[in-house]
């Protein structure tokens, strides 16, 4: 990877209690004190009493140290890291429907498995395509979608763990 | 044990300990109020559910415990939320038990029905939505854990209908389990040494002390530094009396209305040594400009308030008394080793120009012609003429400030205000509860003709339950400091600001709530009133002082202006600075 200036967007993956209200007080938090959410994504964890919120945040807003200190004050939040995007293992679903004809469904097809993307279904006049992957990679997609027309396009969010010190 | 969960609450506040809740039923929370008839717990039933916050936030501050209200669901529970607020900026513990409507209804529109957890989440430390009895006792304990320790601050229990008279089995839970909150209460022994550097390396340092070193009771730790140190002191709003106003390294009170040497010594200091102050735009002044040559030892429990306004050089996230015990020990070690390092004469040049400032410019105001009344002056007559031990209540505005000028605060919580939401109103239902809290001192209450008008009803509850408070209403027909800003910054435009000294007739209305009412017109009377008042002990007592109208509030610091540029009182203008 190459040398870039501080990243403006962050990682947070924050475990917190599995409890009613959770994400409302996550979202109410960076409304009133004027953070930004860039993308957001909750999910169950491993342990049924805990979920993992990963909220990619706008450092730019206001200062991490601060939105992590204040994330850190809701009684249901348990533990927040902080991953850089350099050392966070990220990965993001896209889901898009694309409007198709015989010869176009025939180009895509091909562009989908270059892609490593799977076509989940498709109609006459229609394919619905996913692709799951690190950001960037799902980001490189869309601009090679360019040249189709899309009907419909879904993006999860990012989710992530921190990068495995052996991994590269 | 089998309880209803109305019952298993109301024995849970009798296991925390609570001895007084303020309070008025209604619909939602009729289950919990009749086991209030069996309970030892005292119930004071207000006449306005903010009345029941400000009573809890005042009995609170007075006492160092929660403040405990319950009330009714639905405009009970939106009434409050202003004294959540206020108790949230302040950090002030609070438990309020809401009614909430059934467990099926909600989400229905139903009757009184609002969504009480979300309407308070931004104004609360925590909040629970009980749905199911057997959890009350858990949750009770949980909300006073909270409430009390770290940072406190009010919580909200919002409990439905049926769940309070669902059937339970009594369990009290012998430990807290939140995984998620624990606040960190000791000191970093690192940060206290990198503190004591700064310390001991200082030519102009300040100690500024917050709200944090009344709320920890870390006064006499806060002696023992600055009889050590000999450190000059600012202590903000919330912490007036955290060192005695008579201490003669005690410069009083920072920020838009703060004294000249305070705001001053702050500004030209090259160390601020923050204990439980949060750098609160009203003491900072524009924060690019504030006290430009400081660096900054910053010691608050909440690690989201370091940093937040101003770069902290040394950050101790910690509970202010602990910390104030590691630095004080570690100062005494530091001398242990180098023999001095602490002597008088290193600060003997900062002394000398922050005497002068005192010398230059202390409190004044215009005496007037002998006919009206001055605010400041029925102050400084209330303080002369009350025992030493009196709590002082305020509203809002500029009587808050002119209290805060010309009371001399002798000890900590002694002096009950609303700092950081400026709650008009808070005044007469904090005094209240101030009295509840501590019935042996004598309660009065300055307050601003505007605030009274604002909660003046719970003077009803005062009467009926024997609480006797004393009320000042400083009453010089205006919104005062709206007018003083309309009058500084709007060309005199006076907008909606009037309000009558007449109307209403404050005596006539006191006495209708079952209160003592006298009016006060004239500089000559203010002295016999006030003894007057002090002599009534079987009601509350309304003083009616007439005052003048053009009084303004020095100095003051312009909002948005740098603290250096600090508008001191006219006839001190011409004096150097």
């Amino acid at each position: 990877m190459s040398d870039s200036p501080a990243p403006k967007h962050h990682l947070l993956a924050i475990r917190v209690e599995n409890k009613a209200g959770v994400l409302v007080r996550i979202a109410g938090l960076f409304a009133r004190r004027g953070f930004n959410i860039v993308s957001l994504a909750v999910a169950p964890t491993n342990d049924v009493h805990f979920s993992r919120v990963s909220i990619v945040v706008d450092a730019e807003s206001a200062p991490l140290r601060q939105i992590v200190d204040q994330l850190d004050k809701l009684i249901n939040v348990v533990e927040i890291t902080e991953l850089n995007p350099m050392e966070a293992q990220q990965a993001e679903l896209l889901l898009v429907t694309l409007k198709t004809d015989k010869k176009v469904a025939k180009k895509l097809t091909k562009l989908v498995a270059a892609s490593k993307g799977t076509v989940l279904s498709t109609s006459k006049e229609a394919m619905t395509v996913m692709l799951a992957g690190p950001p960037e990679t799902l980001d490189d997609f869309e601009t090679s979608l360019r040249n189709f027309e899309i009907l419909e396009l879904q993006r999860s969010g990012s989710i992530a763990l921190p990068k495995l010190k052996s991994a590269s | 044990m089998e309880l209803t969960g109305a019952q298993a609450l109301i024995k849970s506040l009798e296991t925390e300990g609570v001895e007084v809740i303020f309070g008025l039923p209604g619909g939602a929370i009729l289950p919990v109020y009749d086991p209030i008839i069996d309970s030892p717990i005292r119930h004071i039933l207000v006449r306005h559910e903010q009345g029941a916050g400000h009573a809890a936030e005042g009995y609170a501050q007075v006492t160092g415990r929660p403040g405990v209200a319950i009330v009714t669901s639905g405009p009970g529970a939106t009434n409050i939320v202003t004294p959540l607020a206020d108790a949230y900026m302040d950090s002030i513990p609070l438990v309020v038990v809401s009614g909430q409507v059934a467990t099926q209804a909600i989400g229905t529109d139903a009757f009184q029905e609002v969504d009480t957890t979300g309407i308070t989440m931004g104004v609360t430390k925590h909040n629970w939505l009980v749905t199911d009895a057997n959890d009350i006792p858990r949750v009770v304990a949980e909300a006073f854990h909270v409430a009390t320790t770290g940072r406190p601050g009010p919580v909200v229990i919002d409990l439905p209908k049926d769940i309070s008279n669902a059937k339970m089995q009594w369990n009290w839970p012998t430990s807290i389990d939140l995984p998620g909150y624990s606040p960190r209460v000791e000191p970093d022994l690192n940060a206290i040494d990198a503190a004591v550097a700064l310390i001991v390396a200082a030519k102009r340092p300040v100690l500024y002390v917050g709200g944090g070193v009344v709320k920890s009771d870390a006064s006499d730790v806060l002696r023992r530094l600055v009889d050590m140190t000999k450190i000059p002191v600012v202590t903000t709003l919330m912490a007036r009396g955290a060192l005695p106003d008579g201490d003669p390294r005690c410069l009083g009170m920072p920020g838009m209305h703060g004294n000249f040497t305070a705001v001053t010594a702050m500004q030209e200091a090259d160390l601020l040594i923050s204990l439980g102050a949060r750098f609160d735009d009203r003491v900072t002044g524009k924060v690019s400009a504030f006290a430009p040559d400081a660096k900054i030892v910053h010691i608050d429990v909440d690690a989201a308030e370091i940093g937040k306004v101003r770069h902290a050089d040394v950050a101790i996230v910690a509970d202010c008394r602990l910390a104030a015990i590691a630095l004080a020990d570690a100062l005494t070690k530091n001398l242990d080793a180098k023999g001095a390092g602490l002597d008088d004469a290193r600060l003997a040049s900062w002394w000398q120009r922050i005497d002068g400032c005192r010398k230059r410019f202390p409190y004044v105001y215009d005496q007037g012609d002998g006919k009206t009344i001055k605010p400041q002056f029925v102050v400084e007559m209330l303080r002369q003429s009350t025992p030493k031990d009196t709590i002082l209540v305020s509203g809002v505005g500029q009587h808050q400030m002119w209290a805060s000028q010309f009371w001399r605060f002798d000890a900590p919580r002694m002096w009950v205000n609303s700092g950081g939401l400026g709650t008009m109103g808070f005044a007469v239902p904090a005094a209240i509860g101030a009295k509840v809290g501590r019935p042996d001192a004598m309660v009065w209450a300055v307050d601003g003709d505007g605030c009274f008008q604002m909660t003046a009803q719970e003077l009803v509850t005062a009467s009926s339950e024997r609480i006797p408070i004393k009320v000042a209403i400083l009453n010089n027909a205006y919104l005062g400091m709206v007018r003083q800003w309309q009058h500084m910054f709007y060309e005199e435009r006076y907008s909606e600001v009037y309000l009558s000294p007449d109307l209403p007739d404050y005596v006539g209305w006191a006495e209708a709530m079952g209160c003592v009412g006298l009016r006060v017109s004239a500089p000559e009377e203010v002295l016999p009133a006030i003894e007057k008042a002090n002599a009534v002990d079987d009601r509350p007592v309304v003083l009616d002082f007439r005052t003048d109208s053009m009084e303004q509030v020095y100095p003051m610091v312009p909002a948005g202006a740098s603290n250096s540029d600090i508008v001191v009182h006219p006839s001190q203008s011409d004096r150097p600075r």
